[in-house]
């Protein structure tokens, strides 16, 4: 069999590399699949149908298979998120404790629904199934940083603030 | 790296602990970390510099009641503080050979008294980032004796003999499991580690990663030695940052110090793990669907037999236990499975940790005798449900679970005695619930969760769930009927028993368990248009009920 080489970067941009090298890391393997794509996500912030292609001709792996997994797994994202995330946990202790007010009342301030980002691409309103904070119930994340036992007035405060920005 | 070589770095890092007088211990973990535990961390290190007193500041894992944190544990005095602040550092590093500081001084000795810490023994103590913290406390001399005094045979039979069952929720005896893949035929073998916490409202395995990684591999490589694998996974969630990054620095740790790699301890064994990330998938904690998802494909599960005993990953011989079941094997071949065997109830053996959160006064990781009433450990280790509610439910084995009335709190835990009951032991997770949540609603929630999380490889999970979600949101609406009622039944049995995988087979459970104890909600919802906990809003059929739309 002839030594397989890998296609050529799509850009010069560098986060290509930053791809590669997880790839390469794993020898090209087809089952190197979700690390990628989570390289991808980490690096570009989404998943777009130009990583996706590129990934899945690197690993060898068919585009319907790619597409697939990029598609199952609820962590992948195919849209670009917004400038900043706000991410309110949906696990049983945060519902138990009214993440589901918090939810609602989120969805009311920017006018978009969970999963949504406002128009002007400032914030993206995302749900969890848990982060794993049940006993800080109910928890936000503001970009990533977990707070807990939110009330709705110090999400809308949050959400204003960055409106503002 | 030898026995003599581990008592020897052992020996040297309790040296080390000598030369100070106090310890400072912060809890890091994520709930006391989303509350400034970092800063309060660097303004005791920034006392403790300057205060002439010998003092040690240390972070480690959860200590456990987290709802009183940020918590600080001040060791020899084993004084432990609640709620402190970044401000309170310089009193408490003053207070140090002294009186403790009085307002922020927390008496939990009913929270701990009714524990027996055997998962959770490092939890608070060590620093999760040092290996040496770990070998300190007896880490990695059961994976030394196991190598240089046991067969794999004998290993296998010590953890038969302890009655460990697996953790991850099903309960199937540990030593059985371990004994099958290593009569598999087959030169390659896999050990993995199921790290995907998927459970809404557990936390157990992520606080064990977390806060004593070493445990997890030490178990994972023990369980490889008596398996016969010499290449081993941990699946670990990718909405676990802080677990990832802890257990990759402990096996950098663990390799350098030649306790993964090739010929361990100077014997030919060879062993070393990789961590796979999940991607947010509920269905990849059922065995073969985890195994699809570490090698890279969808993760829907496969039909049993093949078990994966026999042919798992890339279709080899494969062991997958939960983190918690690795997280006991360190022990259980330190003292002897007797041990271990001793505790716990008749056909339940050992400690079980378990989150307890919602509407409880003490929320946290517990970790508790097998066989304990649920009563103790909700109002005397939880203390209770806060004053001004009552008590409903409570809730175990997360959506695969059911939910426990106040009437059947004094049976003790076990796995069979809460299958019984219509839930399961689950991985552990425990949320209770008082008289403003309504039962029907919590189904529809778990409902939801498992419509959104079938994988939709077969029939009666993908549409099944999907039509009791439709039926349930018509009963919380106020349209539902008796027949909708008597074909939610009829659905739930037919989910239940056709299904493919765990996920489908155990997704009728809330159903079945709040229809079981509180069936008097589902009839107050349709047929006088009520909801008791005022959390269903029923306006569309009933417009005198003022209530919000909450659900």
């Amino acid at each position: 069999m002839p030594a397989f080489t890998p296609p050529p970067l799509p850009s010069e941009d560098k986060r290509w590399k930053i791809v590669n090298g997880t790839m390469r890391k794993n020898g090209f393997a087809r089952h190197a699949l979700i690390e990628t794509l989570h390289t991808v996500q980490s690096s570009f912030g989404y998943l777009d149908d130009e990583s996706i292609r590129f990934v899945a001709l690197t690993l060898r792996v068919p585009l319907s298979q790619a597409y697939g997994v990029a598609t199952f797994y609820h962590y992948f994202t195919l849209k670009p998120p917004g400038r900043h995330t706000c991410t309110i946990c949906a696990g049983t202790a945060c519902y138990i404790k009214g993440a589901d007010k918090l939810i609602a009342a989120a969805e009311k301030k920017l006018c978009i629904k969970q999963g949504q980002t406002t128009p002007d691409g400032q914030i993206s309103l995302m749900t969890a199934r848990c982060v794993g904070a049940c006993s800080r119930a109910p928890v936000v994340l503001y970009d990533g940083e977990v707070r807990g036992e939110m009330t709705s007035e110090q999400v809308l405060g949050q959400l204003e603030g960055w409106a503002a920005e | 790296m030898t026995i003599e070589e581990l008592e020897q770095i052992a020996k040297n890092a309790r040296q080390e602990q000598e030369k100070f007088d106090y310890e400072v211990k912060v809890c890091m973990d994520l709930a006391c970390a989303s509350q400034g535990a970092g800063e309060l961390k660097d303004a005791l290190e920034k006392a403790a510099q300057s205060c002439g007193k010998k003092v040690c500041v240390r972070r480690t894992g959860c200590m456990g009641p987290c709802s009183h944190g940020p918590l600080v544990r001040v060791d020899p005095e084993e004084t432990l503080y609640h709620h402190v602040k970044q401000a309170d550092a310089p009193a408490i590093v003053d207070s140090l050979g002294g009186e403790p500081v009085k307002k922020l001084a927390c008496d939990l000795h009913e929270h701990f008294d009714k524990q027996v810490r055997v998962v959770l023994e490092n939890a608070g103590y060590i620093d999760p980032e040092k290996i040496e913290d770990y070998i300190a406390r007896d880490g990695y001399k059961a994976l030394l004796t196991v190598l240089t005094e046991m067969t794999p045979n004998g290993v296998v039979h010590r953890v038969t003999e302890s009655g460990l069952r697996g953790r991850g929720g099903g309960g199937y005896p540990t030593g059985l499991k371990w004994g099958t893949v290593a009569k598999a035929k087959g030169d390659l073998k896999y050990v993995v580690c199921n790290g995907d916490e998927g459970d809404p409202g557990a936390f157990m395995d992520r606080s064990v990663m977390e806060g004593d990684p070493h445990r997890v591999i030490e178990g994972m490589a023990i369980a490889a030695y008596a398996v016969g694998a010499s290449k081993g996974f941990i699946y670990v969630r990718a909405e676990y940052p802080v677990a990832v990054s802890r257990l990759t620095t402990a096996l950098r740790e663990a390799r350098r110090h030649g306790l993964l790699g090739n010929g361990i301890c100077n014997t030919p064994f060879n062993f070393d793990v990789e961590i796979r990330l999940g991607a947010g998938a509920f269905v990849c904690g059922e065995e073969t669907a985890l195994i699809a998802s570490i090698e890279g494909k969808r993760g829907t599960p496969k039909p049993r037999p093949p078990y994966p005993a026999s042919s798992g990953l890339w279709g080899k011989p494969t062991l997958i236990n939960n983190v918690e079941t690795y997280a006991n094997i360190a022990p259980i071949v330190r003292n002897g499975g007797k041990w271990f065997h001793d505790m716990g109830s008749e056909r339940s053996k050992g400690t079980k940790v378990f989150a307890l959160t919602g509407k409880i006064a003490t929320t946290g990781l517990v970790e508790v005798p097998m066989g304990i009433k649920l009563r103790e450990i909700i109002e005397v280790i939880g203390g209770g449900v806060p004053t001004g509610h009552k008590f409903k439910a409570v809730q175990t084995g997360g959506p695969s679970g059911g939910c426990i009335p106040a009437e059947m709190l004094d049976i003790g835990v076990s796995y069979d005695a809460l299958l019984k009951m219509g839930s399961i032991m689950g991985s552990g997770g425990m949320i209770v619930m008082d008289d403003t949540s309504c039962m029907v609603n919590v189904a529809r929630f778990f409902i939801e969760f498992c419509m959104t999380e079938s994988c939709g490889k077969c029939i009666p999970c993908r549409a099944g769930t999907a039509q009791m979600y439709n039926l349930l949101t018509r009963i919380c609406t106020g349209a539902g009927t008796m027949d909708d009622l008597a074909l939610l039944e009829d659905l739930c049995s037919t989910v239940k028993e056709t299904s493919l995988c765990g996920l489908g087979q155990t997704a009728p459970n809330p159903v079945l368990s709040t229809l079981k104890y509180f069936r008097n909600e589902y009839l107050e919802h349709i047929l006088h248009k009520r909801c008791r906990a005022g959390v269903c809003n029923m306006e569309a059929i009933n417009s005198e009920t003022p209530s919000e739309v909450t659900a």
